[in-house]
């Protein structure tokens, strides 16, 4: 059976939508605020945000992080910036460009009013993080310097040098830690939450399990938020932390909550190449370097000549060639099939073929050394450290890398999953950015979600559980402490030969090939009979060392790939479903003349929400169309 | 390349360490420092062996979890770089290593490599923060800030907590660390109403756990972020005005 998917989007014109749903949500009474528990899970920017909100409107908040700090989320790591139409360049930037940019950018598939939203509160975002200290680039009369992004014709993305997502979070990390001072929030490091607790359908609290002494508890509370990131860890190497994992939403999946559009995944087009067998990761460059930077590579196929050798005349800068008004700067799934098609051609660079340059040698010659330095210093360093090659002197190397989810737990208008209770915010649900995120749009969404929305929505639902808290020494609870356990155990006891390490590789080499940047029914068919073999020997095989009442990294990763295993299969079956190609999925089997992208808005203009069955089961797809009430759907084009 | 590896193994907080001789063979150049322990943990592993437990994350240098004193210097021999992105190419094949946990009073062992640095977080709790709530910030152009001044908070708001700056320190000081959030806080026309009380608090958390500053300059050397110890001064002037109130 479908279950009616219901968005819960407010009447009335687009624009005021926001405006009239916060001004009929039902409210808690101040005094009462304190009488109700809110789990956070996560303190990224959407984790930190929502939990240091919450705590300022006097709400009794726990939030866990399995990191020693709330401080080391991997939302640290974004570079570039954060949207915000806040048209202070004067270039025509609105609310409404800024929507359309992202439902655009997003190739059709995401919810109007979510990104209206999310265009809406870009505005305050930066009110907010200026005011609590975020040292944004200035102009030397004091404003604010902005700067140009992807898949956009104005400039409206502010900046913190090459580490704006470490500055955001900053902001929001002390936001989080006043709290904890004031004794409203109560924060739990070094805690990994291993299953949701769902008691008569709704969300009453989570089982963690504590990392130094492996103890596996149970906490209630009225209502449960997950901020827990994104699942492209899946790949094994992409350009996100080591520990980022699937796992919390995934629990929360197999407790009842949706997963939508799995199969939308980005990847990254600006990343450095993998060197050897040993890389642990990918490091992301930024793409704001696509501001000043030339991608190009060798016009003949089997150029083995230095960079610098080649003449102009036999260099192809074949974003400028093929997408004339948007060039360097073509949105982010674009850009990474154009490096992937000149790559298949032939005509890669570096030893293994798989690359292209990233040159800054004009904006050099034009701005001078100090500009360049100025704008892009950090990352120019990085890439020096990386590769001891000089960006300054010879072109980046560039290639890309997994890096960000589109899909994740399902929610409706108010952030709230399937669940009644659920509530999931940031990267790790799926709701605004479609099929394809725009440049500086992650930090965007995980704040305006955490500092705005959430904290609003929540109430909505709260008002209706007065008293209705589960006492952790319920049967559901002990239940789901013993299946954690379990898990545990099996994961131990299993005793075999491969290390985590290796499944890990193995999965995500399974995933890069056929669930990549490029997907075919015969590949994907392929992928889901490896992935469900190699499942079931991981089950049998897999050694992990030490014991489960002890710090246990082996352990910790174990069962984090046990997830994405699951995860994989879902992704596949979802790539398999679409039979369609939308922003970063891409099925070979459509595509037009000139091998873009094609669509299919007759059959597939909804979000595609999967059930979950059980194990051995198929899961079950529900469909929440997508309603366009205001942007007219039309060929995507950055030509 | 090959290396001879001397790492601290300890159990948990209370068991006995001691330094474990490893191989690391084979190691490529082009790894960095944790892709060469990863080798050594994969080889581990396969023995039977518990692997050497490291904390680490987003491996490009700025979530600050990793750490480690190799050859006696907090993030090894390069200087201006967490361990992460420190590449074997920095050292020579044949070459012995020495690997330990920071080392500080206020930072104890939790298990190998992994310490407990969660007195950073209680400085910050103390008034690393501007107290603002959620929605009630003004027009952000209404406030502006010349570039220097913003140059300035930002050198300082760099840092990444990693606590090389204790591990390093003679007296397992943490006057780095503080003086960054202070200086990156105080700069700043927003953090200027908070500013005394903000230094006054910090300093006092920080002297209950951590040792005292003797102008060694150890920290400046190892950070990764190159924080400069003139934010110590300012910190120390601004305590002084807050202090006596000379303000």
């Amino acid at each position: 059976m479908t279950m009616q998917l219901d968005s819960k989007v407010p009447h009335g014109p687009l624009a005021d939508k926001w405006a009239y749903a916060k001004s009929h949500y039902k409210l808690v009474n101040p005094a009462n605020k304190r009488k109700y528990d809110i789990i956070v899970v996560g303190a990224g920017l959407a984790g930190a945000s929502a939990a240091a909100s919450l705590g300022e409107l006097g709400y009794n908040v726990k939030c866990f992080v399995y990191h020693d700090s709330p401080r080391r989320a991997h939302s640290i790591a974004a570079q570039g910036g954060i949207n915000a139409a806040k048209n202070y360049r004067n270039d025509g930037d609105s609310i409404y460009r800024l929507f359309y940019d992202t439902i655009k950018g997003g190739d059709y598939r995401a919810r109007e009013a979510n990104v209206h939203r999310l265009a809406e509160l870009s505005v305050n975002i930066i009110d907010q993080a200026v005011a609590q200290g975020v040292p944004f680039a200035r102009e030397y009369g004091g404003a604010l310097e902005n700067r140009s992004f992807g898949g956009v014709q104005v400039s409206r993305t502010f900046y913190a040098r090459g580490q704006t997502g470490q500055q955001l979070l900053l902001g929001a990390f002390q936001a989080l830690e006043r709290q904890i001072a004031l004794g409203t929030v109560k924060q739990f490091n070094r805690y990994e939450m291993l299953d949701l607790v769902v008691v008569d359908g709704q969300a009453k609290g989570i089982i963690t399990r504590n990392l130094v002494n492996g103890k596996i508890e149970a906490h209630a509370a009225d209502a449960v938020v997950l901020g827990t990131g994104g699942y492209v860890n899946v790949f094994y190497l992409s350009t996100n932390a080591k520990a980022s994992n699937a796992t919390a939403i995934w629990r929360a999946h197999k407790r009842g909550a949706l997963f939508a559009n799995p199969c939308y995944t980005q990847i990254h087009p600006t990343c450095i190449p993998q060197s050897g067998d040993f890389q642990s990761k990918l490091t992301l460059m930024s793409e704001s370097l696509r501001n000043d930077g030339r991608i190009w590579v060798p016009k003949s196929q089997g150029d083995t000549r230095g960079p610098k050798q080649i003449p102009e005349a036999e260099r192809d800068y074949y974003l400028e060639r093929k997408y004339p008004s948007f060039g360097n700067l073509a949105p982010r799934d674009i850009a990474s099939r154009a490096a992937k098609e000149v790559c298949d051609e032939g005509r890669g660079i570096g030893s293994s073929g798989r690359g292209v340059y990233l040159d800054f040698a004009d904006a050099i010659k034009r701005l001078g050394r100090k500009t360049i330095e100025e704008r892009y210093g950090n990352l120019f360093e990085m890439y020096h450290d990386i590769t001891a090659e000089d960006p300054y002197e010879l072109p980046m190397r560039i290639y890309p890398a997994p890096h960000y989810s589109m899909g994740g737990l399902w929610v409706d208008y108010n952030l709230m999953s399937n669940v009644p209770g659920l509530y999931v915010i940031g990267e790790a649900n799926f709701s605004d950015h479609g099929a394809n995120r725009l440049g500086a749009s992650a930090l965007m969404q995980g704040l305006a979600d955490g500092y705005f929305v959430l904290p609003v929505t929540i109430g909505d639902y709260l008002a209706t559980q007065f008293g209705k808290k589960i006492d952790v020494k319920s049967a559901s609870f002990v239940d789901a402490v013993n299946d954690v356990g379990q898990r545990v155990s099996q994961l131990i006891d299993a005793k075999g030969t491969r290390s985590v390490d290796s499944y890990h590789k193995e999965l995500g080499g399974i995933m890069w090939e056929h669930c990549g940047m490029a997907r075919s029914a015969e590949g994907l068919k392929k992928a889901l009979v490896m992935i469900r073999e190699l499942r079931e020997q991981y089950w049998r095989d897999v050694r992990v060392t030490g014991t489960g009442e002890e710090p246990n990294q082996a352990l910790e990763k174990a069962g984090r790939v046990a997830d994405f295993f699951e995860l994989a299969e879902l992704m596949c079956i979802d790539a398999l479903h679409r039979e369609e190609s939308a922003g970063g999925h891409f099925r070979v089997e459509y595509q037009t003349p000139d091998g873009e992208a094609q669509r299919d808005d007759d059959k597939f203009l909804y979000v595609g929400a999967w059930e979950y069955k059980g194990e051995g089961n198929e899961p079950v797809l529900h469909k929440e169309p997508l309603v366009y009430e205001e942007v007219k759907l039309a060929t995507r084009s950055y030509k | 390349m090959d290396l001879t590896l001397h790492v601290w193994r300890q159990k948990s907080r209370d068991a006995e360490g001691k330094f474990v001789e490893y191989k690391a063979t084979g190691i490529s150049p082009d790894a960095s420092f944790l892709e060469m322990l990863d080798v050594v943990n994969e080889g581990l592993t396969e023995k039977g062996e518990e692997p050497i437990h490291f904390e680490h994350d987003c491996r490009e240098g700025i979530c600050g979890s990793c750490g480690m004193m190799i050859n006696g210097i907090a993030h090894g021999p390069l200087g201006g770089t967490a361990t992460c992105q420190l590449h074997m190419r920095h050292f020579n094949d044949g070459d012995t290593v020495a690997i330990e946990p920071w080392r500080a009073r206020a930072f104890p062992v939790i298990k190998d490599l992994i310490v407990d640095r969660s007195p950073l977080d209680k400085i910050i709790q103390a008034g690393g923060f501007i107290s603002v709530n959620t929605g009630s910030a003004v027009e952000a152009n209404t406030l502006p800030i010349p570039k220097p001044v913003q140059e300035r908070a930002m050198d300082a708001a760099e840092c990444i907590q990693c606590g090389a700056c204790v591990a390093q320190c003679p007296n397992g000081a943490a006057q780095l660390f503080t003086a960054a959030k202070i200086s990156h806080l105080g700069l700043l026309p927003q953090g200027q109403p908070e500013r005394h009380e903000r230094v006054l608090n910090m300093v006092e958390v920080m002297e209950s756990y951590f040792g005292s500053c003797t102008l060694f300059r150890e920290c400046e050397a190892v950070c990764p972020k190159e924080i400069s110890v003139d934010f110590i001064s300012r910190m120390n002037r601004d305590y002084i005005a807050a202090k006596f109130g000379v303000r």
